[in-house]
């Protein structure tokens, strides 16, 4: 076994979080600037791409990690302590969002929960119909899992989504068919940040057949999710987006949904996920949710304090920009902004050389900024709201100060490229 | 070193040995340096994965291993319009086309220069084996000093104000050393393979690639007496010069391509060792560009590239009024191909150069060279 001494230990834990703190949001590095070198901070507006770590979550990881090494299945004391930690969080992420411990399926992360969710139950249902319906919005873990399903002889059928950013609920109302086995709609677009009509869908399809599957991602930690009043058969949530850990998440799948694993091997996760669990992953998920859960209002608030500075700043300094989607349906936490006569790619690349990490659609294998496809659904082809939008957001770490000054930072951007 | 720190450099990286080494030694003359990846070309591979992937992979490894930020960015409307359309157009019109020449001018002098001073740059730099000379405010193109790798010939539309915010780093170096440069930092990119042919057709076949986009219309292939000999496969798959890939071999010496006739599509071909109708005595050059203008005379003497990699030959250039140039060789060329650049040097100053539109003997233009 593996032994660190307790004094040597803390000495080494109490650098980790000295050195977490500047890591945080505000590393520090030399810029030049016009009267010469400056201290500039780098401010990190990109908490829907990832989140830092929360010191809780890394204080517990290094203590599991630390403390238990055994395998949860092994029939000895080893392995029934690390059995022990996976029941206990298990329990956490079920209350979290009013489901029972049976119903977790903990996997890598929002990725294979939605590929679980979508490829899984289309497999193990087709017998009652091979009709799946999602939004022209979803994240590309829910739309090429979708893409791969049609190969496999499915039929997709994928719903507009409107310049508010939201899907319309009759528009699926009229979508829906005998045959329809699957709806998946993400409780909030991880774009732009609106909020989707979830509690409409449950109750639209409490009477069909069809599973309702919600890629929640984005919206854990920011809604209150209970999917047994929202009526939700499937859940997926990832840790990294709660300032928890990478490589670690879990889908929901309520006990009477029939799902197949998609791997094949032990008999973890009631044989849905195969594979020896990620004990220390799932612990600081267990902390991370146990955080977003407690502190839900709070970060609400904060956020929405954050994003109120930033915006106004930026309408102090005169900067021409406009809000995709409806404000008003929008999580605090993310806020994706057009600045017309702008392009995406010297915008970023102006940002983060000044400092400020922001983030607009996907990037190419090749580096190049893509139009986003949420945002081309929602405005259409060609649009220039697809090539000069940029999405800010936000979380832990942030003050209202470091708003300010990426307000500056973006507005003295914009003036210099539209000059 | 200390005041480098102040100026920015962006450093245009295909992922190659070349600007990898450029941009390591910009980074250890205390340069604020920043890579740039541009993406031209929107092309998927047999398995679907983009073909710019893996150099913009290689780019972001070297980044990482001198500690430098890099970035993307996507020109691919700009080259088609620019580049790609004037490369189709060429051959349509019976040409070979330099589309190299026109990326330079078009997209990595001026779109990709724009772009990099939009974030801040005071110089671009580039991987090009190529220096430039700054003397009492005032900028020449020099050759590089590996004279095998000299890259002024696709540079010679640059302008005096563009070498004013350029930078080739490589231009001292022979290829050698590049490589060893590379290798002693051990640069992800090392031992990379130099990239071969037109960068957007890569290691294709050029034939099945330029068929994609071009009615290929086969035709009969003649003597300058007429005299039928076969058929062609469409003109734009043949150049001045030629002998290879003609089908028409056989006993007896080789056949050579010596002309084009576009309006009646036929290909000329001759037959000899050294046919006397591929040589030529002067040309008339278009889209001129002289780097250092004001400096320029309407007659002189000076040195001339027809193709890249040749040697230079002895040249008399008339600025005619348009604008336009002609040349006179004072031996006779071979091969001299409408489309290709012809382009002047002083010494090791190159002056600028210009599109081959015309190829003269004894002061009358070569019909059949088309």
């Amino acid at each position: 076994m593996f032994f660190i001494q307790p004094l040597r230990f803390r000495f080494y834990f109490n650098k980790v979080l000295e050195n977490l703190a500047v890591l945080i949001n505000h590393e520090k590095r030399f810029i030049n600037d016009e009267e010469g070198t400056v201290f500039m901070e780098e401010i990190y507006l990109d908490h829907a791409a990832t989140t830092p770590i929360h010191e809780k979550v890394l204080t517990t990881m290094y203590q599991i990690m630390n403390d238990t090494f055994g395998n949860p299945s092994s029939i000895h004391s080893f392995g029934r302590k690390a059995r022990s930690y996976l029941d206990q969080a298990r329990r956490v992420m079920a209350e979290s969002i009013n489901a029972n411990e049976k119903e977790i399926i903990f996997t890598s992360g929002g990725t294979e929960a939605d590929n679980l969710a979508l490829i899984g139950t289309a497999m193990a249902n087709k017998d009652k119909g091979k009709h799946i319906i999602t939004s022209a919005q979803e994240h590309h873990a829910t739309l090429y899992a979708a893409k791969y399903l049609e190969k496999q002889g499915f039929k997709v059928t994928y719903l507009p989504v409107y310049p508010n950013g939201q899907i319309s609920v009759d528009d699926l109302k009229k979508s829906l068919t005998d045959d329809t086995i699957l709806v998946s709609i993400m409780t909030v677009n991880n774009e732009t940040g609106i909020i989707q009509p979830i509690e409409e869908i449950g109750d639209l399809l409490k009477e069909h057949q069809a599973y309702f599957h919600t890629d929640a991602v984005q919206a854990f930690g920011q809604l209150a999710i209970d999917v047994k009043k929202l009526n939700i058969d499937l859940l997926s949530v990832s840790a990294h987006k709660i300032n928890g850990p990478k490589g670690i998440g879990f889908l929901y799948a309520a006990e009477d949904v029939l799902i197949n694993a998609l791997q094949y091997g032990g008999e973890q996760e009631r044989k849905r996920r195969p594979g020896t669990e990620n004990v220390a992953g799932v612990v600081g998920m267990q902390a991370a949710v146990e955080i977003a859960t407690a502190s839900r209002h709070e970060r609400i608030e904060e956020n929405q304090r954050l994003k109120a500075v930033f915006l106004q700043t930026l309408r102090e300094h005169d900067v021409n920009f406009m809000i995709n989607g409806d404000e008003e349906l929008a999580v605090s936490s993310i806020v994706n902004i057009s600045f017309p006569g702008i392009n995406v790619e010297s915008m970023l690349t102006n940002l983060d050389l000044s400092g400020v990490a922001a983030s607009s659609g996907s990037a190419c294998t090749a580096g190049s900024v893509e139009p986003s496809h949420v945002l081309v659904a929602m405005y259409g082809e060609g649009n220039e709201r697809t090539t000069n939008s940029i999405r800010f957001s936000f979380g832990l770490g942030l003050t209202p100060e470091m708003m300010v000054e990426a307000a500056n930072r973006v507005s003295n951007i914009i003036k210099r490229l539209t000059n | 070193m200390e005041a480098n720190k102040n100026i920015r450099v962006v450093v245009g990286m295909s992922g190659g040995v070349d600007s990898s080494v450029a941009a390591l030694l910009l980074k250890q003359q205390g340069y604020d340096v920043v890579g740039i990846f541009m993406k031209n070309w929107d092309d998927t591979d047999d398995r679907g994965v983009c073909t710019a992937t893996e150099d913009y992979e290689d780019v972001i490894r070297v980044c990482n291993q001198i500690d430098i930020p890099y970035y993307a960015v996507n020109f691919e409307k700009e080259y088609w319009d620019k580049v790609f359309t004037y490369f189709l157009e060429e051959y349509q019109a019976g040409r070979t086309p330099n589309p190299d020449v026109m990326c330079n001018k078009e997209i990595k002098f001026k779109a990709f220069l724009d772009h990099a001073l939009s974030l801040g740059a005071d110089y671009l730099a580039t991987g090009h084996y190529a220096q430039i000379r700054e003397e009492n405010g005032r900028f020449q193109l020099l050759r590089g000093k590996d004279a095998n790798k000299d890259q002024t010939y696709f540079l010679n539309q640059l302008s005096e104000d563009v070498l004013a915010k350029v930078m080739f780093p490589l231009g001292h170096l022979e290829k050698d050393e590049v490589r060893e440069i590379a290798r002693e930092h051990g640069l992800a990119t090392a031992n990379k393979k130099d990239s071969t042919g037109i960068c957007f057709i890569g290691e294709r076949n050029f034939k099945e690639f330029l068929s994609e986009y071009l009615p290929a219309q086969p035709g009969e292939m003649r003597t300058l007496e007429n005299e039928k000999i076969g058929m062609h496969d469409g003109l734009m798959y043949y150049t001045i010069g030629q002998r290879q890939g003609l089908g028409i071999g056989g006993p007896g010496a080789p056949w050579f391509v010596v002309g084009k006739n576009v309006e009646e599509n036929i290909l000329y071909v001759e037959q000899g060792h050294d046919p006397k109708s591929l040589y030529s005595d002067g040309l008339i050059a278009t889209q001129v560009n002289w780097i250092n203008e004001d400096l320029i005379q309407d007659t002189f003497e000076c040195t001339a590239k027809f193709r890249y990699r040749q040697k230079d030959s002895r040249v008399t250039v008339h600025v005619l009024a348009n604008g336009d140039v002609q040349v006179l060789f004072h031996e006779q060329e071979r091969a001299i191909t409408p489309g290709q650049a012809v382009v002047f040097y002083d010494g090791d100053i190159c002056l600028g150069g210009g599109t081959i539109d015309k190829v003269l003997k004894n002061d009358e233009e070569l019909k059949y060279v088309g």
